[in-house]
């Protein structure tokens, strides 16, 4: 299966390409030849996927993981040593398909989205660039490269946010991106180091005799991972990054920020999983009850968000949750006792990167005809654009957890697997999945029906998109109606071993009816025209309005301590420091060699007899200097 | 004596002595219209020499003539290089040869660089002190004649007549440490030499004496005071040669000699090297701050850069050796794309080697420009480029041994030399100029040239391969 390193070559030859070219290549050739690449690197994926599980099973029962192609590339020791290449397995081959998919539609999407804009191509090589180090993070065959391609793939991302990098906003977000995401990495890097030097390897499953001797650091080094980790999937409290990243283009929020970077962590526990749960099961409930939180703030905000694209920011955050606390209440890698979360957390993963990319995508539509991100300006949308108003829906009855669409089984396990480990866990994600119904209706509601917004729309009749836009919304919005019915469990599952999906009904039962109740409270609240109980209940908890508004100023409490804290009390000092003492020391350097080099200028005098004195003068000198030593 | 062993390990220096002599046979022969295809057929056949010869064929080491030939493979790989350098240097030449005044010497040129280059492989081949003396001598020579290449102009001339006595004082003052040599312990093969080394006065002398030879080749301070004039005055190619090449096989030699023979009194000769590699580094420095013309600040660059390589001269291990190999490597691709860049600005802008000649060069041949910083921010030692990782690992053999402080004043001198390094590349790409070297396209061969030196400059720090593969070959030096 060697052909699988074209599926990083060709996206990395398609960057390189259209961005050495630039604006010398026309717009339409650039987009055409990155969306024909990206279209292969897809069909390559799902041809990988076939041979892969076509293989069939090995003797052991599970899919006999391949790594085609292997470089070392920086030794440090005998065991020690940087690799790149490329590890086939269930998690990693699942993760091919969803990414290279999603970075299909977003191509395609793309031609008609940013038609027009300035930067083109520059947008078109960024994505490609994007595409080749996330494929080549879910297919790294040791911790450190996942480490070098997750950074190549904050940068691409940094890169996209400011797309519009005359805008104020977009630049701000970017920065804000990058450092928090960066703030993170810096514990993914230290767990590594400490991870390295412990067990002598970089690999996902180092020998178990290694381990022996540092079982008393793997919890230490899986921990930082996760900081991590809970950057680049924006778990609370680095969270604040993601609804800003809102800034950049539309499809790069729905690739990037809501199907395939963002889930990098989730995809790092899943990938770290064997030695999580051998060695560190408690740093793994500490994630569940991390996300746990998480999913419950992202939901409460997201009920009251008049941005669309912050509300999905948000639903994003929240159902990252989902995914986090599915694998942190994993107990054993036994699906059929406490492991069934992985498998849970996986499919979930999967079912929420198609309808997100799909509501995404869909809010692209929106903004792309109404020209704002705003509710007020939308209201009654559902005349004017028939095909993204029913995939919308598909979507917002997927993410609500409606049978028999794909957010319904994927759902239903996880909150199965937070029943088997505690019930009260289990409630809470329950709630939390009624919320999610409520606050995607309300946004349903508010885009497609209830109030409308005549005088603007009088000036600027809202018209359905371009085909190129409502392709890829109705392709996804196929996917979320049929993957429900994937046997996921057949594919990937905790200890690789086949398990036959069952819907426990008690549960689901449960959470039919809480979404029910949450899409019925949404509809009751938010369908006419008048909306009567939600402005008053908005008077009424002003106080708990406004403060879920601006999402409990956790931004607020980030500016103080930064500035006041940080930036007044350590960095002033360190930059005075900085200023008159290392630099200081510089500038005296300088200085002397100026004056030193002035000072010695009369030794290259020209005359070769002078140098002849030098010459002798100096070995003289040097046999002097040796003998008396 | 079986002959079939002179074939069999002597095999570079007799296929290079075939080489030069068909290049005499055909100048001699091809007349006016044959010297038109010379460079073409000069470039195939040292390309052509280099495929055959580049990986060494045998493992192991092997005494021909008795011990005065010592085969062994690192010399082959140190020998590989050196042909590659050449060829690049050939690369750049073409059009400086194809002048009027030179086009009739361009056989020449050719003869006498190769016959340096056999002198050179010689000298790294060496067993016996009378060996490397004839070899260093055949280096020596045909330079100075390559210096005063273009005789009648004036600058050349000097340069040329500077070089010669230059050398001839090394020369002088090294025959007198060995004569000394062979006075207090019988014998000039260097493998029965070593027993004799007791480390009196005299013979402390002679190791002072001996190493003025290779210093004066390695232009170390304070036997750097011709560098800059013949750097200044000779033709562009010439001078690049001069400060790869013939650096790169003095420094091996070196090495291996004080490795070898000088092995009882190896604090004597790291403190003779600790004491040369602050002043090279430092005032190599110093001097180059100040530099207004191109080429004088290129050959002050190269003194420092001397200092660098001896780091891992210093060491004195294997490793070391690697290091060194590698960095000459490194500093091969980087330095001959800076001059490969200097000659061409000058053979295309009517001589322009100023410093000031090079503002506004972006705007004008930005390709040009690009190349040249990169060769600048490798000298420089700024990652990713190759000159970072050679950079790193010849301090990392030096620390290794202990010199700690040694290393600390290199890595100041490294922040100096990036101011200087720096000043170019601001010449280029931010400083005004109301009449900057005209747009040009550079010669073919040039083009190649260059291109090969950059992907030298990205590829050979990223391929750790390379590393690797010369640490095969440095074991028990």
């Amino acid at each position: 299966m060697e052909y699988t390193v074209l599926i990083l070559l060709l996206p990395f030859l398609s960057f390189i390409l259209i961005g050495l070219l630039g604006t010398k290549l026309k717009p339409v050739a650039a987009g055409a030849f990155g969306t024909v690449v990206t279209g292969a690197v897809a069909l390559l994926s799902y041809w990988t996927a076939f041979s892969f599980f076509g293989a069939g099973r090995n003797a052991d029962g599970v899919y006999q993981t391949q790594i085609p192609w292997n470089a070392e590339w920086l030794p440090f020791g005998d065991s020690l040593h940087i690799d790149l290449g490329i590890l086939l397995d269930p998690i990693s081959v699942m993760m091919l398909v969803v990414i290279s998919t999603v970075s299909f539609m977003v191509h395609i999407y793309s031609f008609g989205y940013m038609k027009g804009e300035t930067g083109f191509q520059r947008y078109y090589s960024f994505l490609s660039l994007f595409t080749m180090s996330m494929l080549g993070l879910v297919v790294a065959t040791n911790i450190f490269q996942m480490y070098i391609f997750w950074e190549l793939v904050g940068v691409s991302s940094y890169l996209l946010i400011g797309f519009y990098y005359t805008k104020k906003e977009a630049v701000a977000a970017s920065k804000k991106a990058f450092i928090v995401t960066r703030f993170a990495d810096l514990g993914f890097l230290i767990g590594i180091l400490i991870y390295g030097f412990y067990t002598g390897s970089f690999s996902f499953t180092p020998d178990s005799e290694v381990i022996g001797t540092a079982k008393v650091f793997l919890p230490l080094a899986l921990g930082l991972m996760f900081i991590g980790g809970a950057g680049k999937s924006a778990m609370f409290p680095l969270h604040i990054w993601l609804p800003d990243a809102m800034e950049g283009p539309t499809p790069v929020s729905a690739l990037i920020h809501a199907a395939t970077m963002v889930v990098a962590g989730v995809y790092l526990v899943a990938r770290m999983f064997p030695l999580f749960i051998g060695y560190a099961p408690e740093v793994l409930h500490v994630t569940a009850y991390v996300g746990a939180f998480t999913a419950l703030y992202a939901a409460v905000v997201a009920c009251v968000q008049s941005d669309i694209k912050r509300v999905l920011a948000f639903s994003t955050i929240s159902q990252i949750g989902f995914m986090i606390v599915s694998l942190g209440v994993c107990t054993s890698a036994d699906p059929h006792a406490g492991g069934l979360g992985y498998m849970a957390s996986m499919f979930h993963l999967f079912t929420h990167a198609m309808f997100k990319a799909l509501l995404f995508l869909g809010a692209g539509c929106i903004i792309h005809a109404v020209h704002s991100n705003e509710m007020s300006a939308m209201g009654g949308l559902r005349k004017y654009m028939p095909v993204t108003h029913v995939t919308f829906l598909v979507a917002c009855l997927a993410i609500a957890g409606i049978w028999p669409l794909s957010g319904f089984f994927s759902k239903d396990e996880i909150l199965a697997a937070c029943f088997d480990f505690s019930p009260i866990m289990g409630w809470v994600m329950t709630f939390i999945a009624g919320l999610t119904a409520f606050y995607m209706f309300r946004l349903y509601y508010n885009i497609f029906w209830g109030r409308e917004n005549k005088e603007l729309h009088a000036e600027h009749k809202p018209h359905e998109a371009p085909l190129t836009m409502t392709v890829p919304l109705i392709f996804l919005a196929l996917v979320t109606l049929a993957a429900g019915w994937i046997p996921f469990g057949e594919f990937v599952s905790s200890n690789g071993q086949a398990y036959h999906i069952h819907i426990d009904w008690s549960v689901a039962a449960v959470s039919l009816c809480v979404a029910a109740a949450g899409i019925a409270l949404a509809t009751w609240m938010y369908l006419r025209e008048d909306r009567k109980v939600a402005d008053s209940l908005a008077t009424r908890f002003s106080g708990l309005h406004k403060a879920a508004y601006h999402r409990f100023y956790i931004d607020e409490i980030y500016q103080f301590i930064t500035h006041r804290i940080i930036f007044a009390c350590i960095s002033t000092p360190i930059a005075w420091f900085d200023r008159h003492v290392v630099d200081g020391f510089m500038n005296l350097l300088a200085w002397i060699s100026n004056k030193a080099s002035w000072l010695i200028r009369g030794m290259q005098s020209g005359y070769v007899q002078r140098y002849g004195i030098w010459f002798l003068g100096g070995a003289l000198g040097l046999t002097i200097v040796l003998l008396l030593i | 004596m079986d002959y079939s062993a002179i074939f069999t390990y002597m095999y570079t220096e007799i296929a290079l002595i075939g080489v030069t002599v068909a290049a005499l046979l055909y100048d001699l022969i091809a007349g006016r219209r044959g010297r038109k295809y010379f460079h073409g057929i000069m470039c195939g056949v040292l390309l052509l020499f280099i495929g055959a010869t580049v990986f060494p064929y045998h493992k192991e080491t092997a005494e021909i003539f008795g011990g005065m030939y010592i085969y062994s493979p690192i010399s082959g790989v140190v020998k590989s290089l050196l042909a590659i350098g050449t060829l690049l240097v050939f690369l750049q030449a073409d059009k400086w040869l194809g002048q009027k005044d030179t086009e009739i010497k361009r056989g020449e040129f050719y003869v006498l660089t190769l016959s340096t280059l056999i002198g050179m492989d010689f000298m790294i081949s060496a067993g016996h002190f009378m060996m490397f003396f004839i070899g260093l001598e055949l280096a020596s020579v045909p330079m100075a004649c390559l210096v005063a290449f273009d005789k009648y102009k004036h600058n050349s001339a000097e340069a040329g007549a500077k070089f010669i006595l230059s050398a001839l004082f090394a020369s002088g003052l090294m025959l007198y440490g060995i004569s000394f040599l062979y006075g207090t312990t019988g014998t000039l093969y260097f493998d029965d030499m070593t027993a004799g080394i007791d480390g009196s006065a005299l013979q402390i002398l002679s190791l002072v004496f001996f190493f003025t030879g290779l210093g004066f080749k390695l232009s170390l301070v304070p036997f750097h005071l011709w560098t800059a004039d013949t750097y200044e005055g000779a033709p562009t190619a010439v001078t690049s040669y001069l400060s790869v090449v013939s650096k790169a096989a003095a420094a091996f030699a070196l090495m291996v000699i004080l490795i070898k023979v000088f092995a009882p009194v190896v604090e004597y000769w790291q403190a003779l090297l600790y004491i040369v590699i602050i002043l090279s580094i430092t005032i190599g420095n110093l001097f180059a701050l100040r530099q207004k013309n191109l080429k004088r600040f290129m050959a002050f660059s190269s003194i420092s850069q001397a200092g660098y390589i001896m780091l891992g001269v210093i060491s004195g291990t294997p490793y070391g050796m690697t290091t060194l190999i590698f960095y000459v490597l490194v500093y091969m691709a980087a330095n001959l794309a800076a001059f490969g860049v200097i000659n061409t600005v000058e053979q295309n802008s009517g001589g322009k080697v100023g410093m000031d000649d090079y503002n506004g060069l972006y705007k004008t041949n930005p390709k040009l420009a690009v190349i040249m910083t990169l060769a600048l921010f490798s000298l420089a030692g700024i990652p990713p480029f190759a000159g970072f990782f050679s950079k790193f690992f010849i301090f990392a053999a030096a620390f290794e041994q202990g010199f700690h402080v040694l290393v600390f004043i290199a890595l100041i001198n490294t922040v100096i030399s990036l101011y200087y390094y720096l000043l170019i590349v601001k010449a280029m790409f931010i400083n005004r100029n109301d009449a900057p070297v005209a747009t040009f396209r550079s010669d073919g061969s040039t083009r190649i040239s260059l291109l090969l030196c950059l992907a030298g400059i990205i590829i050979l720090g990223l391929a750790s391969c390379i590393f690797d593969g010369i640490n095969l070959y440095t074991f028990g030096i």
